[in-house]
């Protein structure tokens, strides 16, 4: 009889509780080894098996077993090797002798959790659904009175603001001579206001992202606004910019963060001495979309030296970023001192806003924006962003989405008379499905300003491996595959920032033109169509009624 | 399209002639309506220029509802014109037409123009919602020297069916449209040319961005800015706000509707200004194919359009009496004897403005300024 200890496997699981099995095709596998050495998670490991093959020699059947030793890969069943699905072993197989397939009846979610800590993960969701901003189509063609305008020849100007507007009423404006003049004798305070490509690059730090990925990113908005005259911005995420940067003219294009770890911060103030150039704004984190009332964690194992150098922190330690402002007493008071010293910083010359996940209580965030005549735009964050790392829970179950969250925001300011003083930034899930202009639009329609992208840029400027059914996902391991988020040199490297940089330019101008596609059937060519409802319409009327725009099936 | 007819001159004459105009224009439309504008009126009403004339139409109901409320309020009635009208088949013929001169309130009288303005606004908002459910009191206007008659048909049975052509009704500016309907539903309040407060405007085109312009002048706390039963009744408001509220020059008009680029406004002089309008009035950008006619106050009329309109108005006559039409022909039938090397087609740029009286024609030009062409 078998020992009890040979049988008791209860501590194991098997390859069917994961969420990916790594199908291996013996017959075609030339053993070459690739696939062990790029696998990120370590899921696959070459191993030895003994064989008993049965044989016939001659011409009369006369079997014969022989035990034989071979090599295979094998998965590991591990959870801490879990096999992600990311398919790096299928793009460097010669013979395309292993693939992983995703295993829909997996019970990894009930085993994940060990040792005490929830799973955490990287940036997507497990909702592969349709959001909302995918069912909304532009109903309002115009076609009778006068014809649709030609997106191939017609002049576009696609263009957006940044920064607190002041009411037509509040302006110091005196006439002369039947002209108006700026009346410089007054002491109004007339905010700085950028204007900028209404898309922007969201907040996706140094450290979050590997070098390669942010010079990428860098890079490709220099160029989209140097030589393709595209205004194209980029938030730097909390953790500060690199010292050159800072004291370069390209600071113009970034909008630097600070959040509530406070990383990098000594190294932007000391460096504002040396400013050749004002940034094109700041943003002050309060939230993110992804996980609500959560704080950030740049694990020990990313904060290399580069990192440690650009955030002002010893290496190898974690680097949490606490869910609030804890050196401030409350939150008005978070919001009211800290755009007011930001913007003190700079002279007023720059523009200052905070970043909030989006909530039921956006709207209250809001109404104490609009009465501060130093906050610049309101950034709202809705549920589908991304994230570096996020505890699964938060992921999948806390936010709020986007769509109604701006419309109510919005229309709020709509009721006080205020829609054009406060811009509105919408993000979280934007182009979540590829459809990034569509999406765009859709809000843009609904009441944003401006819409900020992460997960999109970089799935189409690096060739992201994930999905929304929880493919690979491991942006917060360091492990990912292709380079984005990690901050091992070996994964990096395998990502050239030029090759980003001209994918970030390529997706800007097909966007750009998207836009034009949409909107100039729409008759708009010379201003964003912001808050023009009556262009949208949703295929449900929960939706429809919801975002109060018409309803079409 | 819809076919605009202004016509300013420094004598007075008859509106028939605008109908004439547009009927002239006519070209395969439905006919969904026609405003006309009287302003600087001769005829029964040249004596009473500082009485306010409320114009509009009642049911035998409404009619005895806003006589007690009128009462009410002190106004007493001087003078009263009705249409003799004649019926003419397809037009549905409503109880009372009319443009009734009042006497102001006793309290009023010595106040100020702006009090009484306010006091004027006020009773039509407010006539307007009394009669607005069954449509029992219909008002275009509440104004001095004003009249707006509106009706839906086509503009020449109309004429016919308000006995225009033997009409006293004069005036020294008339504005009139032939409306054509293409957007939402027909509706007598949604007929061009709108009027508030002293400023008059009617369009042709299709104004995309009429929901943010809505949103945003509902939004200023202004009585009179209700009803845009047409995408094209902001444009009358947004002129009053640029104007009367905002106190802007009437040229600052074009550079709300129609802003320029960043870089064009960088040669401007008053840059640091134009900068920050087109900034602050944003919501106000029309960004559609429009051709927008206009009186102010004291008597100017000016036609103005978005670079997008494909076919531009055109404005002409002799010193003494111009047009501002929206196609040459109509521009022909009403000032046929003019140098026509001087007509005016007003561009992306340009704002083609007449001074009171028909005494001169400029044109505004937003990048390079005033240039006349008759005076």
């Amino acid at each position: 009889m078998e020992p009890a200890s040979r049988l008791d496997n209860n501590h194991k699981l098997t390859l069917k509780d994961f969420p990916y099995v790594v199908r291996w095709r013996d017959d075609r596998c030339t053993r070459c080894g690739r696939c062990t050495a790029v696998c990120p998670m370590l899921s696959i490991e070459p191993s030895v098996v003994v064989k008993r093959s049965v044989h016939s020699d001659g011409p009369i059947p006369n079997p014969k077993s022989a035990r034989q030793t071979v090599t295979v890969i094998k998965q590991s069943t591990d959870v801490d090797r879990y096999c992600t699905g990311c398919a790096t072993c299928s793009l460097v197989c010669p013979n395309e002798a292993i693939e992983p397939e995703f295993n829909p009846q997996h019970k990894f979610a009930f085993h994940k959790n060990r040792g005490g800590h929830p799973y955490r993960r990287g940036g997507r969701r497990n909702d592969p659904l349709v959001s909302t901003l995918d069912r909304l189509k532009f109903t309002r063609i115009s076609m009778l009175t006068d014809p649709a305008l030609d997106a191939g020849r017609h002049e576009f100007r696609i263009r957006t603001y940044l920064g607190r507007i002041l009411p037509p009423e509040q302006l110091p404006i005196k006439m002369v001579n039947g002209n108006l003049r700026l009346d410089k004798k007054t002491d109004t305070f007339i905010p700085p206001v950028r204007e900028i490509y209404p898309i922007m690059i969201g907040s996706m730090s140094i450290g979050a992202l590997s070098p390669n990925m942010w010079e990428g990113l860098a890079m490709g908005i220099t160029y989209l606004n140097e030589v393709e005259g595209m205004p194209v911005v980029m938030c730097s995420g909390e953790g500060g910019m690199p010292a050159r940067l800072l004291r370069s003219r390209f600071l113009k294009y970034f909008i630097p963060q600070i959040a509530s770890g406070y990383f990098g911060w000594d190294e932007i103030v000391r460096a504002l001495p040396h400013m050749i150039e004002d940034p094109c704004a700041i943003e002050i984190k309060y939230g993110q979309g992804a996980k609500p009332g959560d704080g950030g964690l740049l694990m020990a194992h990313k904060v290399l030296k580069l990192i440690s150098e650009i955030r002002g922190v010893p290496m190898g330690v974690d680097l949490p970023s606490p869910p609030t402002h804890q050196t401030k007493y409350s939150i008005e008071e978070a919001v009211a001192k800290m755009i007011q010293s930001m913007s003190m910083a700079w002279g007023f010359r720059v523009p200052v806003y905070p970043k909030i996940s989006a909530t039921q209580t956006s709207k209250a965030v809001l109404n104490n924006l609009v009465r501060n005549p130093f906050a610049a735009a309101l950034s709202l964050d809705g549920e589908d962003g991304g994230t570096g790392a996020a505890y699964d829970v938060s992921m999948n179950s806390m936010g709020h989405p986007i769509a109604s969250n701006l419309r109510e925001c919005y229309l709020d300011l709509v009721k006080q008379g205020k829609q054009n003083e406060i811009p509105l930034i919408a993000s979280g899930g934007v182009g979540k499905k590829g459809n990034l202009a569509a999406n765009a639009a859709a809000l843009f329609m609904l009441g944003a300003s401006a819409v900020s992208i992460g997960k999109y840029i970089m799935q189409a400027a690096a060739e992201c491996l994930g999905d929304e059914q929880n493919r690979c996902n491991v942006c917060n391991l360091g492990r990912c595959p292709r380079g984005i988020t990690t901050q091992d040199p070996k994964l990096y490297r395998r990502l050239d920032p030029d090759k980003v940089a001209e994918r970030v330019v390529e997706v800007f101008k097909s966007i750009d033109i998207e836009l034009k596609k949409i909107l100039a059937p729409m008759g708009r060519s010379t201003e964003l169509p912001i808050g023009m409802s009556d262009g949208l319409s949703a295929d449900d009327p929960a939706i429809a009624e919801r975002l109060k725009i018409n309803y079409a099936c | 399209m819809c076919r605009l007819a202004a016509l300013t001159s420094a004598k007075y004459f008859s509106p028939i002639e605008n109908v004439i105009a547009l009927e002239t224009m006519k070209e395969g439309h439905d006919g969904s309506g026609m405003g006309l504008i009287l302003k600087d009126l001769g005829g029964d009403f040249k004596d009473l220029k500082n009485y306010p004339i409320l114009s509009g139409i009642c049911s035998k109901n409404g009619l005895s509802a806003l006589d007690s409320y009128m009462d009410k309020l002190g106004f007493r009635l001087k003078h009263e014109w009705s249409p003799k009208i004649k019926p003419v088949k397809g037009i549905e013929r409503r109880d009372y037409y009319f443009s009734r001169a009042y006497d102001y309130p006793d309290e009023y009288k010595g106040r100020s123009l702006s009090e009484r303005e306010g006091l004027l606004l006020n009773t039509r908002v407010a006539l307007r919602k009394m009669g607005g459910a069954d449509e029992s009191i219909i008002v275009f206007a509440f104004y001095p020297d004003i009249i707006a008659l509106k009706e839906v048909g086509d503009p020449m049975q109309l004429g016919e069916f308000f006995g225009l052509d033997n009409s006293s009704l004069k005036a020294k500016i008339i504005f009139a449209q032939g409306r054509q309907n293409t957007n939402y539903a027909i509706d007598l309040y949604a007929c061009h040319p709108f009027f508030i407060q002293g400023y008059g405007t009617m369009t042709n085109g299709e104004n995309t961005a009429f929901i943010p312009i809505k949103e945003f002048l509902q939004g200023r706390g202004m009585p009179g800015y209700i009803g845009y039963n047409s995408d094209s009744e902001v444009f009358a408001h947004i002129l009053h706000y640029s104007c009367r509220h905002l106190g802007y020059p009437l040229t600052y008009y074009k550079d709300i509707i129609t802003p320029l680029k960043a870089e064009e406004i960088a040669t401007r002089k008053d840059s640091e200004v134009a900068r920050l309008l087109k900034m602050s009035l944003r919501p106000l950008c029309i960004d559609g194919p429009n051709c927008v006619i206009g009186f102010t106050p004291d008597g100017t009329t000016f036609m103005v359009q978005d670079a997008k309109k494909l076919r531009p108005g055109i404005v002409g006559g002799i010193k003494g009496k111009f047009g501002l039409m929206s196609e040459e022909c109509g521009l022909d039938s009403a000032i046929s004897k003019r140098d026509r090397s001087l007509d005016v087609f007003p561009m992306k740029y340009d704002m083609v403005i007449i001074e009171p009286d028909a005494k001169g024609v400029k044109v505004w030009n937003q990048l390079q300024g005033w240039t006349t062409i008759i005076s």
